[in-house]
């Protein structure tokens, strides 16, 4: 299991505009593509001394390519980098205000303290 | 050597931006009474005349990530940008710039590893909402330099709750031995309880207001025994995920003093979060 790279991965799309589209728009291929090219990029290195062990379980995988929020928080992803960017994608679509945002929390009613642990 | 004039210590709530700026339907019915609170908050930094402020926040995974994460961090530059796309996108923040200062900085920075705090830096620092907030509500004239000091109350593991409290009394201590005749401000902001991301987020008051009520008395009267006595690393997920930002609070606490009684108590009860705002004068209130 690795939250730091599902945490990576939430961090570096939300961070950039078109990727957020993409991601919102072809999860499966954003996810693969991700996985493929810039799970191992460390953030401020040149793309030659990129790490070599980096992946997602299938479980991580699933959840992402899902928009799952509820398995990542439960994945133990970063609860901060999953709503900021789920908002940014979704909210859109949730035109009376925190509408989106109050569903989103009422989707994880059922899990009670103490949560998933994030420490990385 | 440099005087603190004020002490302040405030949530920081990234909507107040877009909630004071609005108009006619889209302006929220509490925006009036959240900006005449902040209007007279703002009051009492502007009496103080400062020349110079100290700011310390948390960055929210804009700069500092995982891969290098510091736990305290000051910044050492002549120049601060400000806010990010993803402020911008979510809460309409502005872009801005601050000038630094840097000679404090260094102060700072030699005394705290001096003294027994390992301090990062930073010569290059965006800062985000948690810095930027308390500009626009206090100081939104952004007129002057600043030092900006980091703490990491977002990323686990985190140093503990006194910890906080002992780099807030350092940093006062710093600055009042800083060599200068400038008038120091110390401004800190965190939160009360807050659930981001979690079942309990964006309810229509904070997840626990009765934590929420607690904090802000042991806030106003500087009850550091009383506040370490029931806050730990554990027990902050109580009353909220993100409620170790309450420990930005607790250094504010360490700044003020032991048992400094605020001399500005203010606090709004909105939808998700409790906004509280507390001012010190050190030296006395100014005339």
């Amino acid at each position: 299991m690795s939250k730091y790279l599902l945490n990576k991965f939430l961090f570096t799309v939300d961070r950039d505009a078109d990727l957020v589209e993409r991601y919102r728009e072809d999860s499966s291929g954003l996810v693969a593509w991700w996985e493929e090219t810039q799970a191992n990029r460390i953030l401020n290195v040149t793309d030659g001394e990129a790490s070599t062990w980096l992946g997602f379980t299938d479980e991580e995988r699933g959840a992402l390519v899902a928009h799952d929020h509820v398995a990542l928080f439960e994945l133990g992803a970063h609860p901060f980098l999953t709503l900021t960017l789920f908002i940014a994608m979704f909210e859109r679509d949730h035109p009376e205000p925190l509408s989106y945002q109050k569903g989103y929390g009422a989707a994880l009613a059922h899990l009670s303290l103490p949560y998933p642990d994030i420490a990385t | 050597m440099a005087q603190v004039v004020a002490v302040i210590a405030s949530t920081h709530h990234p909507f107040y931006y877009r909630a004071s700026t609005a108009v006619g339907e889209e302006r929220p019915p509490f925006a009036d009474e959240w900006v005449a609170k902040i209007e007279r908050f703002r009051e009492t930094l502007t009496r103080a005349r400062p020349d110079v402020l100290v700011m310390v926040g948390s960055d929210h995974f804009h700069q500092l990530w995982l891969d290098n994460m510091p736990q305290f961090l000051v910044g050492k530059a002549p120049t601060y940008d400000a806010n990010w796309y993803n402020e911008e996108r979510e809460f309409g923040l502005p872009r801005f710039r601050l000038d630094g200062h840097e000679e404090l900085s260094s102060h700072i920075l030699r005394g705290g590893l001096d003294s027994g705090f390992d301090l990062a830096f930073s010569n290059e620092l965006r800062i985000d909402h948690s810095i930027t907030c308390p500009i626009i509500t206090l100081r939104p004239q952004a007129d002057l330099p600043i030092v900006p000091i980091y703490t990491n109350i977002f990323a686990p593991p985190l140093p503990q709750p006194k910890r906080f409290v002992e780099l807030g009394r350092a940093i006062r201590e710093l600055v009042e031995s800083w060599p200068s005749d400038q008038r120091v401000a110390i401004i800190g902001t965190g939160h009360l309880s807050l659930e981001l991301g979690g079942p309990r987020q964006f309810g229509p008051h904070g997840p626990d207001p009765e934590f929420d009520q607690r904090a802000v008395q042991w806030i106003a009267n500087g009850d550091l025994d009383g506040c370490l006595r029931e806050v730990s690393l554990d027990s902050l997920h109580l009353p909220g995920n993100a409620t170790h930002g309450f420990m930005d609070f607790m250094l504010m606490m360490g700044v003020a003093g032991e048992n400094a009684k605020a001399d500005h108590v203010d606090s709004l009860d909105l939808f998700h979060t409790m906004e509280a705002y507390f001012t010190w004068y050190p030296n006395g209130a100014p005339a």
